[in-house]
């Protein structure tokens, strides 16, 4: 097969769309990655907007509670599963081999099926709005709300869900399983475990960590399966089961897939810095065991979700939460000591690598309130916890995937995004971002309880949630100015060269867009910036 | 699947790709990548397991009354145990038989373990359809639940071993395998040790644990 594509007759058989279709090279399935995530982005993100404008006033003006229960529902799942996780997936896809020095990924064809589901499941997730109902019972999905049908819920909503799920954690195992074999095995010579590149470190501590949770949430998928269809009783008291079960085994996956749905954003941002600060990272190994540490820390966390259930231990799980901010706040040095008397360059992925660094901030202090048994009582499910995930989230995961876009995107395609453009989409997204969901922070301590589609007037919180809603709808107009920009510079963006930003990694030593086979010949690798090296003419002593 | 694996990654286009990337010593990339796959399932499994666990430690009887004695380990599940474990012995007879080029020991020892495997199945089926005419069923609560999804996913990997091996001893008969390169056997005979492995561990679980 290898071989065929070097003749003229392969190229001419292997055009445009069949190409696409059929590809096992990891940029194009990279790429294809990216594109599926954004797509499922923006219906989610019109979720997000049905819910806002319910939620402007007080009263139901626009759906009724069902509807509304499947639109927060179904926001959460996209976003979650078929946008942050799969993007990051997609830029590591990307990156990854590049910047290791490989060729391609282990294993081509399976890289190829594990994006192939993602779609799948997608549409899989979607077809709920078209067979009588998606599931509504949140995105956590807890039984008895899952079990029961909530709100009279007809059709098969729920079941599509859980097969979505199941079909993306497997798309995510065998991604993981890719990535760690391609990382251990495939990199240049010369290329040593601690000569890697953050993101590439990044990935590896992601991937381990979808490697031992995902895995449980499918087993949790299956008994909540096997329960609604089959007559099982894993989660249904009447018959001895035990609802707690599905959460402890829900967030023993979902805590450390927060962690996966940062990670590698966290590896973006440090990659952007060091370039756009001319400096290389500070503390490298550091950063390399504060990720090792919250990747491991991960796995003991997950009942501080469920703290009010009065069926875990407050003080571990409290200590183990608490414990994760110190390696989180090395990072922070990292990132703060790469700015310090950096020769900073402001252009859009360091404004984005700063915004998340601000904002994730934000977002890792409201964690380390809820934290606290007494405070996480009253803040249980309001709108505080809204508040702090999408802190984490938004400011954090989808600013990183921005920087990350601007960063890789003269790579990917060969030309650059339009940078007056670019500072005022993130002017603009800082601003709606901040206009949502700083206010929430404010209705949660005011009491207002989160996936509820109405509320009193009298409650105190028309102002505030009006604001948040206008906040929503100016993050949407950030997001056509990203489309906008994104759609013209693809036919119209400046050329961008090899190296535009004069990157470290190498990524930045081939061509723009990079050739299937990646690399012509690798410089030398003899430390974690082989091109500065390079640039600087230097054999690195380190 | 996995022998192709290597001709892309070496392919001739390249300096680059000529240089050893996949020939760092060690242990080879499919079998490396079906190491990884097996963690991916002992979490699987643990899941399944911890959830048995829970419903075990919760209810007031174990087995309840009415399944009292319902689990035998004879006439079926015994000795179907034996032939599993057998077809772990088999199976590694097998990767020996082709580590040293002894491909008639390999495809003997190969058809033995695919057909273990299959007669496995086979009485794990009646078995099934024995307890189904007592009334232990996946809706009968806790129990029947927990003992039909953790019997049930095991077999399923049972299943999903064989077909493996199958289209091993299909390539073995196709002659593709050697001393030098025998990658994909490696790899679905480590499967089988692991589906062997969790059966162990269901076995002594339902069958061997006193009740409570």
């Amino acid at each position: 097969m290898a071989t065929t594509t070097l003749t003229p007759a392969a190229t001419t058989y292997q055009t445009g769309l069949y190409a696409w279709l059929t590809t096992t090279d990891h940029k194009k399935i990279g790429i294809m990655y990216l594109i599926n995530s954004f797509v499922f982005f923006f219906i989610a993100g019109i979720m997000a907007l049905g819910v806002r404008t319910e939620l402007a006033q007080p009263g139901l003006q626009f759906f009724t509670d069902l509807q509304y229960n499947e639109l927060f529902s179904m926001h959460a799942t996209f976003m979650i599963f078929v946008f942050i996780i799969p993007i990051l997936a997609g830029f590591a896809n990307y990156v990854v081999p590049l910047q290791i020095g490989a060729p391609d990924m282990a294993f081509p064809r399976i890289n190829a099926l594990s994006f192939w589901m993602l779609p799948l499941a997608g549409i899989i997730l979607l077809l709920g709005f078209v067979t009588g109902g998606t599931a509504a019972a949140g995105w956590t999905s807890y039984p008895p709300l899952s079990e029961d049908r909530p709100l009279a819920a007809i059709g098969a909503g729920q079941d599509l869900w859980i097969v979505g799920l199941v079909l993306i954690g497997t798309s995510s195992i065998l991604g993981a399983i890719n990535f760690l074999v391609t990382i251990f095995k495939m990199r240049a010579p010369g290329m040593t475990l601690f000569r890697m590149p953050i993101l590439v470190w990044t990935v590896l501590v992601t991937s381990v960590l979808v490697l031992m949770a995902t895995p449980v949430i499918t087993s949790a998928l299956i008994m909540l399966f096997i329960d609604r269809n089959y007559g099982g009783s894993f989660f249904d008291p009447r018959v001895g089961g035990d609802p707690i079960l599905y959460q402890n085994i829900f967030w023993f996956y979902s805590h450390p897939a927060v962690y996966v749905m940062i990670l590698p954003a966290m590896g973006m941002i440090s990659e952007i810095l060091p370039v756009f600060s001319r400096k290389p990272l500070f503390g490298y190994k550091a950063f390399i065991f504060a990720t090792a540490g919250i990747g491991a820390l991960g796995f003991s966390v997950w009942a501080h979700h469920m703290f009010t259930t009065g069926a875990v231990y407050l003080p571990f799980f409290s200590l183990m939460t608490f414990l994760i901010a110190v390696p989180t706040g090395v990072k922070m040095f990292n990132w703060i000591f790469t700015l310090w008397r950096g020769k900073l360059s402001l252009n859009p992925p360091l404004l984005f690598a700063l915004g998340f660094l601000s904002m994730f901030l934000i977002g890792g202090i409201d964690g380390a309130f809820s934290a606290s048994v007494p405070v996480d009582f009253a803040l249980h499910d309001t709108y505080w916890v809204v508040a702090h995930l999408h802190y984490v989230l938004f400011g954090g995961s989808v600013f990183g995937v921005m920087a990350g876009f601007y960063f890789y995107f003269p790579k990917m395609t060969g030309r650059m995004l339009n940078e007056t453009v670019g500072k005022l989409q993130f002017v603009v997204m800082f601003i709606g971002f901040n206009l949502t969901f700083f206010p929430m922070h404010e209705l949660g301590l005011a009491g207002m309880p989160r996936r509820i589609a109405d509320y009193s007037s009298t409650a105190g919180w028309n102002d505030l949630n009006l604001l948040a809603t206008i906040g929503g709808f100016t993050i949407a107009a950030s997001m056509a100015l990203f489309l906008w920009n994104v759609f013209v510079s693809l036919r119209s963006g400046a050329i961008a060269g090899d190296d535009p930003w004069e990157g470290n990694t190498l990524e930045w030593a081939t061509t723009s867009p990079p050739p299937p086979y990646n690399f012509d010949h690798l410089p030398e690798i003899r430390s974690e910036r082989p091109l500065f090296d390079v640039r600087h003419g230097r054999t690195a002593a380190h | 699947m996995t022998a192709d694996s290597h001709a892309l990654v070496t392919a001739e286009h390249t300096p680059i790709a000529g240089l050893s990337h996949d020939r760092r010593g060690g242990i080879s990339n499919p079998v490396l990548g079906m190491l990884l796959f097996i963690t991916s399932e002992v979490m699987f499994f643990g899941g399944l397991f911890a959830a048995y666990f829970s419903v075990r430690a919760n209810a007031a009887t174990w087995p309840p009354e009415e399944f009292h004695g319902t689990l035998q380990i004879f006439p079926l599940v015994g000795p179907a145990t034996v032939l599993l474990i057998l077809s772990s012995f088999t199976c590694q007879f097998a990767v020996w038989g082709i580590r040293r080029d002894d491909r008639t020991a390999f495809l003997r020892s190969m058809t033995v373990t695919v057909i273990l495997g299959i007669t496995f199945l086979l009485m794990q089926g009646t078995d099934y359809t024995a307890l189904g005419s007592e009334g232990l069923t996946l809706s009968s609560g806790t129990f029947g639940t927990t003992y039909y999804t953790l019997t049930g996913f095991h077999g399923a990997h049972v299943f999903g071993g064989v077909i493996m091996l199958s289209v091993v001893l299909y390539r073995g008969m196709a002659g593709q395998f050697s001393a030098r390169h025998h990658d994909a056997v490696e790899g679905a005979s480590l499967y089988w040790h692991f589906v062997d492995v969790v059966w162990i561990l269901l076995f002594s679980l339902l069958y061997l644990l006193p009740g409570r």
